[in-house]
């Protein structure tokens, strides 16, 4: 299993190089170093020398990819492109445009997040599945068909409703919890409530319809019968056999996304001000914040290669059968 | 059980409850700064905390209008000398155009020391404790109050210089930088001789312009006559900084960590930074080293009545910490003010109704439940500048032909900002008649302050002509009707815009419609922001909108906005309608020397004659502001320049804690009901998959 997680990490690396380049030719099809410079510098008494000085402060003032007036492997080294994407490879992130170390600011914000997007997950999880068992207990029922009618809906309401709609209800109508904030240690948890109580809530629909399908599958399957055969009861039949034998299809949307928790969520962290690396990316963007948009997009990537491995390592945990080579 | 409603009440406060009867102002940022660096800081979000840590020579007054300059650090206002090209003394009254150089001598208040901080502690052999950092401390440390010593030294003359000398510094990127160049005797020469060096380095080279003449005086050298110059040294890009900050902050290790002077300052104001978290909490305290500054016991004539008075002469500041939360968006930022979690809010377009309606003479009140809870409002009109521009070097709507100016005329005849102030900005604006907003010298009420090639003073007010005045200004300017001569079809403009979004579309419609009312067809060209610079410093747009929010309350601030010297397209200026008219350039030459006497206003208003003739801008509107403060907020009077205003402010904490305390209390009868129903549910399924169950073994 070792050489086969080794294979894995190599092939990643001329995933994350691609991955540079395209986020490099695309931020800079959309933005010149001078256009970043304008951005920074601010509206007033922006001068050509101003611009200028930026971009040598920067390391904005060499070519984008060839650097022709270089000698050797200058020509390549003497880039933005070489000078700025090699340190991701080492982790280092460097400073954003705007003068902040950035993997201070990811090491700062990931907690927040991931205070947030964690008890999201795990409560999400075991509620969706607790939910999508219940309802296939009940199969072909009305109890059934109104479950799936009540998880159509819950889906089909924007996440922006739930927001909006919880923060009226729970925060201002009956002021049980604060409407935003967030605070360190066990103060956090009076802020995280809600924003995980809606988290829970809005993927509750499609969570349930997801895990119903993949249990639905199941019951049919002959070692069902056989364990029924065997006079176990329905639910155990559910929660002993079933739920283990559906597992491989949970961990691949699970583990995949454990990584990546630490990202964040862009509209929950707005709302509710939690101080989490939501909308880093974005407001990177909106500045033309080049370093931090290709840290960011670097660390998402290897985020993703990291939540597939994982997800090819929890197989073999849950699945005796399937071996990597 | 034993629980009162206050302690209920703190279910929803964001805050612990040990700060509810503190002294603490609770306020809200949108967008993080992006430097506290005095000299680099330029944007109002960065001022909001700089400027109460920061302190320049000097400041505005808080309640005197028109703003007027006061002495802040310094003992008494600048001292200025003329000069001659020799460097002789000239007198007061000399012509501008015979003085070389104007000196600045600023002497010092003593006795004003620092903030305590790290950068300024001394160990016990009286060495700097940490400017020699080992590579442990530096590992250990995350924050600055890592470094538990702290030391702070009296402010000297030699700090403003060396401020001066780092805003020339290569490295630090000042925006200023090069307009000062232009203004301050050797900052250029500075400048080059120290590009290479460190930044530590510039406290031994001398800039001949600016000179320390002793621990409390020092001396700024500029060319020529810029009374303007007065203004620059009331920003805090002129607060003085202490070398020993750089030499700090400079070391190896401390900026990957985000310890930076960007994001830790270090000044003598009545606040220091207690706690930078950018993304999620500001925090200034008082500073415990503050020196004496007291309110002001005068003011404008009504605010003793209003009350501005009743602190005079006591010491300031009177609020121990305010808390900077950062909010990004206006539901919760709304609600938690109307909750009493924030002391002060703006009013989002989203929620102006609820909180103001206008009555029926056009002045505005609160809503019935704003002022259930004693709310108040303050509006000001802020001293900015919204424009359309005609692109002056466009072959068709620029020029100084008659037939461009005409077409000019009457295009801002048809485009109404009244309506758009009341469809786009819920009445926040005022119909600009000119370069000048209110506030700025100059400006003109009544009938003698209207635009006539615009508007007609009918019934003691300014009417907008009607359309048919501008429609026979289109007939004069040869389009009839609307219709091009050269291709007998409607005149098709262009309007260039960053505006894509689909939120932009009603305003991109309401634009189109103006234009439709001359007959004129006005074509959208929405395109990024990096190219709609692009085309702005080409000068290949034509019709854009573009706003200015003045650096100081002075008329040339805003007239140089259409200086033919400051074109945007030929010198790269910010004069972005490239407008050049020799006789309105001669006047702003003449103008931007002069002190406020009567000749100035005069000149004044034969500039603002000849660019309402001219028309390279539809004069737009400026801004109002809208601000809702609770009843236990004191001493607040809008002042849109200064930004050091923080200190004057009050908070009654125990006032506010009993009214969050009436405000807060929890509705706990549908969580009960809540609970019951879940209890039921879960009943009802256990005996639902019980009886499932037995269905199935049978």
């Amino acid at each position: 299993m070792i050489s086969y997680i080794i294979r894995r990490l190599l092939y990643a690396i001329p995933i994350l190089i691609g991955v540079n380049i395209l986020t490099f030719v695309l931020f800079f099809i959309i933005n010149s170093p001078d256009d970043m410079a304008r951005m920074q510098l601010g509206q007033k008494h922006v001068t050509q020398q101003a611009i200028d000085n930026w971009k040598h402060q920067h390391g904005y003032d060499v070519p984008l990819l060839w650097n022709e007036q270089s000698q050797g492997q200058e020509k390549l080294t003497n880039t933005i492109f070489y000078q700025k994407s090699v340190g991701l490879f080492l982790f280092r992130f460097g400073t954003s445009d705007s003068g902040r170390n950035i993997g201070a600011d990811i090491k700062e914000r990931a907690w927040p997040s991931l205070w947030v997007a964690f008890p999201t997950l795990a409560i999400g999880l075991v509620t969706d599945i607790c939910v999508a068992l219940m309802v296939v207990l009940f199969r072909g029922s009305t109890l059934e068909l109104g479950g799936m009618v009540l998880c159509v809906i819950l889906m089909s309401v924007s996440s922006l409703f739930y927001i909006i709609g919880g923060q009226f209800v729970i925060a201002k109508v009956l002021r049980l919890v604060p409407i935003s904030g967030f605070d360190g240690g066990t103060a956090a948890i009076k802020f995280i409530i809600l924003p995980v109580l809606i988290g829970v809530f809005s993927g509750l629909g499609s969570g349930v319809r997801w895990y119903r399908t993949l249990f639905l599958e199941e019951v049919g399957k002959d070692y069902v019968r056989t364990a029924r055969s065997k006079g176990l009861t329905e639910t155990q039949t559910l929660f002993r056999h079933v739920l283990p034998n559906a597992m491989i299809p949970i961990l691949t949307g699970v583990v995949v996304v454990l990584p990546t928790l630490f990202m964040g969520s862009l509209i929950m962290e707005s709302f509710f001000s939690i101080p989490g690396l939501g909308s880093y990316t974005i407001d990177a963007i909106n500045s033309q914040d080049f370093a931090i948009v290709r840290a960011m997009v670097f660390l998402g990537s290897v985020l993703y290669v990291i939540g597939l491995l994982l997800t090819d390592i929890s197989y073999t945990l849950v699945d005796p059968r399937v071996r990597l080579s | 059980m034993l629980l009162s409603g206050c302690d209920l009440s703190q279910l929803n406060n964001p805050y612990p409850k040990e700060q509810n009867n503190q002294s603490i102002l609770y306020q809200s940022f949108e967008e993080r700064p992006k430097h506290l660096d005095p000299a680099v800081a330029y944007s109002e979000n960065e001022y909001a905390f700089i400027a109460q840590i920061y302190e320049p020579p000097v400041q505005y007054h808080y309640l005197k209008r028109p703003y007027q300059l006061i002495p802040l650090t310094a003992q008494q206002m600048p001292e200025i000398h003329y000069l001659n090209k020799q460097g002789e003394l000239l007198t007061a009254n000399t012509d501008a155009k015979d003085i070389a150089f104007t000196d600045y001598l600023i002497t010092l208040k003593p006795g004003i020391r620092y903030q305590p901080h790290p950068a300024l502690a001394k160990a016990e052999n009286g060495d700097y404790a940490y400017h020699h950092l080992t590579s442990e401390q530096i590992t250990s440390a995350n924050n600055l109050s890592d470094f538990k010593l702290t030391g702070s030294r009296e402010l000297v003359a030699e700090d403003y210089v060396y401020e001066i000398k780092r805003m020339a510094h290569p490295k630090i990127q000042s925006p200023i930088a090069e307009m000062m160049k232009n203004y301050i005797i050797g900052f250029g020469e500075f400048a080059e001789k120290v590009k290479q060096q460190p930044i530590t380095a510039i406290k031994d080279v001398p800039m001949s312009g600016v000179t320390a003449l002793s621990p409390y005086q020092y001396r700024i050298r500029i060319n020529g006559k810029y009374p303007q110059f007065m203004y620059w040294l009331a920003m805090t890009f002129f607060a003085p900084m202490p070398w020993e900050a750089d030499v700090f902050y400079g070391q190896p290790g401390l900026a990957d960590k985000n310890i930076t002077l960007d994001w830790y300052p270090l000044g003598t104001g009545a606040y220091w930074l207690a706690e930078n978290n950018p993304n999620r909490r500001m925090i200034l305290q008082k500073n415990p080293n503050f020196h004496m500054e007291t309110y002001p016991s005068e003011g404008e004539a009504g605010d003793t009545d209003k009350g501005l008075l009743k602190d005079a002469g006591k010491p300031l500041p009177f609020i121990d910490k305010v808390v900077f939360i950062l909010e990004k968006e206006t539901i919760p930022y709304w609600s938690k003010f109307l909750q009493g979690f924030y002391d002060a809010s703006g009013i989002a377009s989203d929620n102006f109704d609820q909180a103001v309606q206008f009555t029926g003479s056009s002045g505005v009140q609160l809503t019935e439940s704003m002022r259930e809870k004693d709310i108040r409002l303050q509006t000001s009109v802020e001293t900015s500048c919204f424009y359309m521009g005609f692109n002056m070097l466009d072959a068709t709507i620029g020029g100084t032909s008659e037939q461009a100016r005409k077409l000019r005329q009457a295009i801002s005849i048809a485009v109404d900002y009244e309506e758009f102030i009341s469809i786009f900005m819920n009445e926040r604006g005022l119909v600009a008649q000119g370069v000048l907003p209110p506030g700025i010298y100059g400006y003109q009420e009544g009938s003698s302050g209207i635009n006539t090639y615009v508007y007609d003073w009918k019934n003691n007010r300014a009417e907008r002509k009607n359309i048919s005045a501008a429609k026979q200004l289109m007939k004069e300017a040869g389009y009839e009707n609307g219709i091009d001569p050269k291709t007998h079809e409607a005149l098709i403009l262009y309007f260039d815009s960053t505006s894509t979004s689909v939120d932009d579309r009603p305003r991109m419609s309401w634009y189109r419609k103006q234009f439709e009312k001359l007959g004129i067809k006005l074509v959208i060209r929405a395109t990024d922001y990096n190219r709609f610079q692009e085309k702005m410093r080409g000068g290949n747009a034509q019709i854009f909108a573009w706003g200015w929010n003045a650096d100081y309350p002075d008329p040339e601030n805003f007239f140089f906005l259409l200086y033919g010297g400051n074109s945007k397209a030929k010198f790269g200026g910010e004069n972005a309608s490239n407008y050049q008219n020799s006789e309105f350039d001669r006047l702003f030459e003449i103008m931007r020397n002069m002190d406020n006497t009567e000749q100035r206003f005069q000149i004044i208003q034969q500039m603002q004659e000849q660019v309402r003739h001219d028309a390279p801008w539809i004069f737009g509107l400026h801004p109002k502001k809208f601000s809702l403060f609770h009843n236990w907020y004191k001493n607040i009077k809008p002042h849109v320049i200064a930004n050091n205003t923080l200190k004057y402010l009050r908070i009654d904490a125990v006032s506010r804690a009993q009214q969050r305390c009436d405000w807060n209390s929890p509705v706990l009868w549908p969580v009960l009901l809540g609970s019951l129903l879940i209890l039921m549910l879960i009943c009802f399924m256990v005996i639902a998959i019980r009886k499932q169950t037995r269905k199935s073994l049978q």
